[in-house]
Formats: C-alpha cells, structure tokens, sequence
C-alpha cells in the first residue's frame, strides 16, 4: 500500500475488508467518474484558480483597490500597468476583482452554511414528526416557495439596511425552502424502513435516528442541489450588488463594479464587462461542477 | 371486468370528491396569502422608518404625530395592526406611496402593463424556440444539437442577466445600432396612441398606429429577447428532461410497434403525456420572468413593475415596495393553483 | 412462397455499445417462424426479449443489430428503408408487451389508440374504423365494447388491458405475432383467458407466433416448438411434444427446479450454471 500502485488497488478491490475501505472506494470511485467529465475538470479548475486568487490577492495585486487616482481613469486595459484597466476613479481594475473574489466566496460560503442546514432540520423534523407538525412546517415552507425570491431578498434587505451580511440572511431566507421539501422527502423515503426500526429496538430516541441516521442520508441529494444553487446565490448576490443593495461602495463586490461601470458602458466598455465575466466564470464554475457531481451521486439522469 | 366503479361517488356519502378538494384547494390558498401578508407585515414593521414621520414629515407637531399614530393604528395590539392590514390589503389598498403621492394600487395599475408586455414577449420567445429545442435534444440524444441545449442552458444558468443586458445595449444598440436604446418609446412617438390596455404594442396595433407599433417594437426587442433567452434555457432543459423520460416508456416502444413514423411517435405519443406538465413549467417560467424583469427593467430604464418596486426602495417607500411584493407574489400562488388545477381537470389519470 | 418461413433469422447478434467496451446480448441465433406457435424460454438476461424486439428493428442506439439474415416473408429487414420497415412492423408483425399498465398510452383513450394502429396501414373512413375497432374489440371478448372505447387504460383492469393491446396488435391482421411475456404481469385467474384468446386468434388467422416467456412449462403446454436460450446464445431446441427427453443440463435443470403435481418430489433443484455453457456454439433452430 506504500505505493501509489497499491492503494489503487486497494481502493478498486471488489471486496473491501472494511467498512472504512468500502467508503473510501465508493469516494474514489466517484473521483474517477468526476475526473472524466471533462467540463467538470473544467469547473473545478476555474473555481480552484478563483479560489487561488481571493486567498493570495494581497500578493497578486498590482495595486491597492481603494487607492483612487483620478489623473488615471478610465484607462483602457494593459495601459499603463494596469491589466484590465481603470474605472472612473483611477482604480485598478484587476486588483479590485481580486478582492472581490473574496466577497463572493464570502457570500455563498455563509448563505451555504445557513440555508441547507436551516433547510435539512425543518424537512428532516417535518418528515420525520408527521402529523400537524409536519403539515405547520410545510405549510410555511410553501409560502416562503411561493414568494418570488429576488423580491422577497429586495424587501427584507430594504427591512434590514443594505449590505454584505443583510444580504447573506435575506438570500438564506429565501433559499431554505427547497432544501426542506428535499430533506422531507429523504426522510419519508427513511423513516418506515427496517433498519430505522432496529435501531428504534435498540432504544435509540427520535433525536439521534435523526441526527445520527437520517441526516447522513441527506447529505448526498442536498450536496448536488447546494452545488446547482451556488451559481443562483453568486447571481442574486451580484443582483442585490447592482441594484446598491449589497455590498456598499467602495467594496469591491462585482455587481456593484457593473453598476458603476453601467454608466460608461458606451464608450468604456471595459469597466462594466470585466466584472461580468467574472460572475459568469464563477458561476458557470459552479454550474458544470453541479452537473458532475450529479451524475457521480444521482445517475439517474445521466448526461451522456 | 373493470376495477374501477363509475358511481360519481354516489355511495360515499355528503361531500362529492370535486368538492373537497376545490375546499382544500382554496384553504391552501387564503393560507398561503395569509403568510405572504403576514412576512410582508413583520418586514413593514422592522423596517428602520418611522411611519409615522413618513406620512406627515419631519416638522410636524407632537399634537399632528400623536394623531396619525392613532389613525395608523399604530397604538393598537399587533394582531388587530395585522387584521387591519389584511381588510386594506383585501379590499385592494396598500397605502400611499410616498414616493408618488398616489395611491400605490394606481401606481401599480400604471406600472404594471409595461412588465406584462415584457414577460409575455419574453415568455413566447422561450416557448416558442425553448419546447422544440428540448424535444428535439431528447429525441436525439448526444447530438450536436443535444449539446445545443445544454450549452444554452449553462450559459443561461450562470450569466448575470443585468451584464447581458448591458451588452446586448452596448453591441445592439452602441456599436450596431440595430435596435433602438433604454426606454419604451422614442419620444417622438409618445402620446400618440390611448392607452387600452396599457400594453404599447397592443394598443397601437388596435388602433392601426403602425409607426408607433415599429418603433415600440425596436425598443422592446432587446430586452424581451434577453428575458427569453432565459425563459429559453429553463423551458428547453426541463423539455428535454420531461421527454426523456417518456421517450424511455413502454407505449412509446407500442406506438413504435404500431407502425407509426418517428413524427409521430415523438409528437403524437410522447409529447402529447408531457403537455400538462409543460404548460406548468411555462407558467412557472412566466411568473419568473414577471420578477426577473426586476434587473432588466433597471438596465433598460423600462418603466414596469420591477423598475417601480425598486426605485421605491431605494427611497424608502415602503408601502410601494410591499404592494408590489404582495401583488407579484399573488401573481406565483396564482400560477401555482393554476398549474395545480390543470392537472385535476385535464390528465385523465388524475379523475 | 408457401413453403417459405414466415420469419428466417440467420446468425443474429444484438450488441451494445458501453463505456466498458461492447456487450452481446444476443450471439449468433439462428431459427425459422412458420405457421405454427414458437415458443422462446429463458432467463432474464437471456436475450429473448432483445431477440423479439431486434425482428422488429427496435433496438436503438447504442444498440446494434448484426445477422447473415433476417428476413420477413423473404424481405430482408436489416436492409429496409424506414418507410417500408414502418409498414411491416404492425402491418406484417406486432408485437404485444409485459405490462398494459405502461404498453398503453395513459392520455390516450382506448379507441383512440385502437384506430390509430389502423390507420397506419390502411385508408378506411372514421365510421369504418370505428366499426372494425368495436368488432375486434368483441373478438377479445370485451362485453361492451362501446363503453370500453371511450375509457383510459387506468380504467380497465390488467387483462382487460392485455386484451386491448392484442385487439390493438392483431387490428391490421399482421402474418407474425411477437408476444413478450404477455400474461406475466396479470393475475393468475386471467392469465388463462388472456392466453386462450391469443390462442384462438392467432390459430384462426393462421398466424405466425414467437411466445417469448420464461416460464418453461406453460411455454410446452402452449407451444408446438420450443427454443431454450442462454446467455444470448440457443442451447437446445425441441418439439414441445418431446421436452421431456431434453438433453441440455440447463434445460433439464429447469425442469427439475419447477413443481410438478402429478410427480411431485422431496427436494426441488436449485440450478447449477456450469461456465461452459456459455461458450458452448448456438444450436440452430431453422427448419
């Protein structure tokens, strides 16, 4: 096993000793399916290069993003010393996406860590109570559904104040719901199967055959909505960003970068389209990443 | 012989099965609006404004605040706040806009044509390209034009739909100049024809202005095409998805049996079981872009609901921003009873 | 002409093209369809479904057909154009499925679907078509045909529906009738029924039948010849009449693994697969 070779091997057996080897094949197995969708290397290659960037920005940045120089604006990219040019007020273009890179991530690493988990207890609880807690839970659920979410993160941000954090929270508000009717659905498919009944034998009460055995269960089908979603959260964040509602100037955040460059958009193309491609990098990242991890743990619609 | 009973019911007493589920449908409903206005309720109330100096200014006189703040209701318990807000809201008031001076419902009925001549010229153009996109990518699967679709559909999924339509502006209108810039009408054409149904398009096409009609036209082509593109790459994806998994069943192989040509097998069978469905993901995709028109209704300074609603909030004026909430948020639970209803009277198996 | 086999296979294979590399489902199959009711035995996985459905060019891709011959009354099919090839299939072969629950269009009503599969081979007026879609509805022994017309197939019972389907097949008087597993998915109190019609129906036309079933005794009580396939391949092939005396272990393996009353016995067999089989070369099954 010391070699490479070896753990290969061990990895491909037919028949795992272990139930840790099992698993650890299942994942690498997985691995290699990713690995040959190619769009998918693609993506995680892009988000990887994303990632790089908004770790490093302070080393890779040519210039400070805040440091206005009017005598510089407006520079067309490449001249002088700067990669992608100057917006209105002198400043560099390409150090401020690199910092805006952090924002970004920032945002979608939060409302990630907010809204499938709000959205796993609601649906596990829901499914796994039944009764009218069941019909409460998704009842309210239904209405948050049937809220257009843009407009319901305009009108809680308007509630909140504008910015990055009423932001992150008017997103999770509005993206919880799809994740509690998945988890629901997970649950009920759980809930009457036999070796749920086992445990109940054993003694195990509602709340560890939730947390211990439903929720694991979830994981998978709530990973690949979560992944598809990430591009959605980058686009309704740079949305709420354009429309001044997000992060606040002069925070590089990319669709406030659009916003200001919306109005030299004729004549200085470059200060509104630079931004614009960088949410479409990430999020089509985001995307193709999606679409590979559902064929790796749900191959039921297989992309050929 | 057959398993199944045609007694209408009749042996089960009081309450015919029709009309259960019309009442559940409805309980669901008022449930459902009864939440929307609850949330838009709180968010009025957290709102960091003081209503009361919204209405009468900051210079007004203890003696004038007191009283407004009895005539709000505003001394009143919260739920008795919150039913008076739902009789308002109800009886189709949602307040004044600060903002306007009007009342928001006049407001909005003003707003509203130009997003509803948006959507739906938006929504046709996803229909009509996006449905035979997805079910010719099914048919042939891993196709060139299979790849097509999906292609459309990442692009569509991961491009910020206000960029797009900056440079749609700048290519189509700035460097092109194919199409005509912001706005809804050149202003030499404003005026001209009475409002019917506030619907530039329409109106002017009843009234035989065809001037008019061309240069509305080249305003709306733009950002309708955008808006479509999206509908595009969401109907064509869920198309394709729907007849995939038809084309797999069984009674296509039987009508394959049968003898029939690949036409249709394809349109006659297998299109024919995801109609229902169908008609569902564009009412969806409609409502989407009732509420997607939000950002493209900034780039392409239209003046429709999207564009009220915000600048509404970027100064404040709650009462406007709720309105408008409220009514598009109706506007979903509509289409979703709709799409609900569809499938109760029009797939045989649901009877 | 007369002494020509309704249906001649020569060497047929059904392949599939995967990711892994390229699986046979069917391996080089030889046999003949007269006038007379063939019956094809197997396991699933054997390839007899694949088989039926390749004399109908349904396999698609990735799936591929390969044979020295398959021909239909002496018309090679495998070379056909698409539009000849749908006026056979229905016209000169049908086929009828497992399950009616999802061999018929759910948003379809019966007679729709009935005059459908006439109409795609013959030029009759709609007051005609009706009437022969309710005539052979009456031949099926569906009491009211008139009624069960206007019905959705999830308003009729399971061998209703396996009647609508064999009245839907035989409508446009095909010469070959490809019955997949027709009665296993129905209740056992109709399966007979449903069996009898095919019976009476196909002797009266002088119809060809392929009887594709794994159930080894009902296919000898049925059927006049018996082919017995294995892992794509025909390991044996016999007179109904004489199954008894077959010399395959496989075959015989299947005999002895189902219960027979009039001989009944302590111990039933579990059927041991010996890999030789496997690779053992097809027996031919023409005449």
């Amino acid at each position: 096993m010391s070699t490479s070779q070896g753990l290969r091997a061990w990895l491909l057996s037919e028949e795992p000793t272990s139930r840790q080897q099992a698993r650890y094949a299942s994942w690498y197995k997985g691995w290699l399916t990713l690995r040959s969708n190619t769009l998918a290397m693609l993506g995680l290659f892009v988000l990887a290069f994303l990632i790089l960037g908004a770790i490093f920005a302070p080393l890779l940045a040519t210039h400070d993003p805040f440091a206005q120089d009017l005598g510089q604006r407006l520079l067309a990219p490449g001249e002088n010393g700067h990669f992608f040019g100057t917006d209105s007020l002198g400043r560099d273009i390409y150090s401020r996406l690199l910092y805006g890179a952090r924002i970004s991530l920032y945002i979608v690493l939060l409302v990630v860590m907010v809204a499938p988990v709000v959205g796993l207890i609601v649906g596990t609880v829901s499914g796994y109570a039944g009764g009218w807690i069941d019909v409460l839970l998704m009842r309210i659920t239904d209405i948050f559904l049937a809220f257009p979410r843009l407009i319901l993160a305009l009108a809680f941000v308007a509630a909140l104040g504008a910015g990055i954090e009423n932001a992150v929270l008017a997103i999770s508000l509005t993206a919880w719901p799809p994740y509690a009717r998945i988890a629901r659905a997970e649950t009920l498919t759980i809930r009457n199967s036999d070796y749920i009944h086992a445990i109940k034998l054993q003694g195990a009460g509602p709340f560890r055959i939730v947390t211990r055995h439903i929720w694991p269960l979830c994981i998978s089908s709530l990973v690949i909505r979560v992944t598809l979603d990430m591009a959605g959260i980058i686009l309704t964040a740079a949305g709420l960003g354009f429309l001044g509602l997000g992060a606040q100037p002069p925070s590089p955040e990319w669709g406030a970068m659009i916003s200001e460059g919306r109005k030299y958009i004729l004549d200085y193309w470059w200060v509104a389209t630079i931004p614009g491609i960088a949410i479409f990098a990430i999020s089509l990242a985001f995307n193709l990443i999606g679409d590979g991890l559902r064929d790796v743990l749900d191959p039921k619609e297989d992309n050929a | 012989m057959t398993d199944t009973t045609h007694g209408e019911g009749r042996h089960t007493p009081s309450f015919p099965p029709w009309l259960k589920t019309t009442l559940t449908t409805l309980a669901t409903v008022a449930a459902t609006i009864l939440g929307l206005l609850f949330v838009t309720f709180m968010i009025g109330r957290v709102m960091p404004i003081d209503p009361v100096l919204a209405v009468i200014g900051e210079r007004a006189t203890q003696e004038q605040y007191d009283q407004t703040f009895r005539d709000l209701g505003l001394d009143q318990p919260l739920l008795v706040q919150f039913w008076i807000y739902v009789t308002d809201v109800l009886q189709g008031d949602f307040g004044k806009s600060i903002r306007t001076g009007q009342e928001v419902t006049t407001d909005i009925a003003r707003v509203f044509p130009a997003t509803l001549e948006l959507a739906t010229l938006g929504t046709l153009f996803g229909v009509v390209l996006g449905v035979p996109l997805g079910v010719i990518a099914a048919v042939r699967r891993g196709s060139w034009i299979d790849q097509l679709a999906r292609f459309v559909g990442l692009i569509g999924y991961s491009m910020p739909i206000f960029w797009l339509g900056l440079v749609g502006l700048l290519v189509f209108y700035g460097i092109l100049g194919w199409v005509a810039g912001p706005g809804r009408l050149g202003i030499f054409y404003q005026g001209i024809v009475e409002p019917i149904t506030g619907m530039i398009l329409v109106d002017s096409a009843l009234r035989g202005e065809w001037a008019v009609f061309r240069n509305a036209f080249s305003h709306i082509i733009l950002p309708a095409s955008l808006l479509g593109y999206y509908s595009l790459a969401y109907i064509s994806r869920m198309t394709r998805s729907f007849m995939l998994e038809q084309l797999g069943s069984e009674y296509v192989t039987t009508a394959r049996v049968k003898g029939l040509s690949e036409w249709q097998v394809v349109w006659g069978h297998a299109f024919r079981n995801i109609r229902i469905q169908l008609v569902t993901v564009i009412a969806l995709a409609y409502a989407n872009l009732l509420e997607g028109s939000v950002l493209t209704e900034i780039i392409f300074a239209w003046p429709g609901l999207g564009q009220y609603i915000t600048t509404s909030l970027l100064a404040n004026d709650m009462n406007s921003v709720l309105g408008g909430t409220i009514v598009i948020g109706t506007i979903f639970v509509g289409i979703n009873i709709f799409s609900d209803l569809l499938y109760r009277f029009f797939d045989p198996r649901a009877k | 002409m007369t002494d020509a086999p309704l249906l001649d296979v020569e060497n047929l294979w059904v392949k599939f093209r995967t990711r892994t590399g390229v699986f046979d489902a069917v391996r080089g199959i030889s046999f003949t369809l007269g006038k007379e009711r063939l019956g094809i035995v197997g396991e699933s996985g054997s390839g007899k479904s694949m088989t039926g459905r390749a004399v109908l060019r349904l396999i698609r891709p990735p799936g591929l057909i390969e044979a020295d011959r398959l021909a239909v009354h002496g018309e090679d099919i495998l070379s056909l154009p698409d539009k000849r090839m749908r006026q056979l299939r229905g016209g000169r072969v049908s086929m009828i499925m497992q399950d009616p629950k999802f061999s018929l269009n759910p948003v379809m009503t019966v007679g729709q679907q009935l005059i459908e599969a006439l109409c795609a081979h013959e030029k009759v007026s709609r007051s005609e078509a009706r009437k022969r879609t309710l005539d052979m509805l009456d031949e099926v022994a569906i009491r009211d045909p008139k009624r069960v017309y206007d019905l959705y197939p999830h308003e009729v019972s399971g061998g209703m529906g396996q009647r609508i389907m064999i009245a839907m097949m035989l409508l446009p008087n095909p010469e070959i009738l490809i019955a997949d597993e027709p009665t296993s998915a129905l209740d056992v109190s109709v399966q007979l029924q449903v069996l009898d019609i095919i019976d009476t129906l196909v002797r009266d036309r002088g119809m060809g039948l392929m009887f594709i079933s794994h159930d080894l005794n009902l296919v000898a009580k049925f059927c006049d010849r018996i082919v017995i396939m294995y892992a794509g391949r025909i390991v044996e092939t016999c007179k109904a009449s004489e199954l008894r005396n077959a010399q395959h272990p496989y075959t015989q393996g299947l005999l002895n693994a189902v219960p027979d009353l009039e001989h009944p016995r302590d111990h039933l067999e579990v059927l041991k697969r010996d890999p030789a089989w496997r690779d053992a070369p097809s027996v031919s099954a023409r005449i």
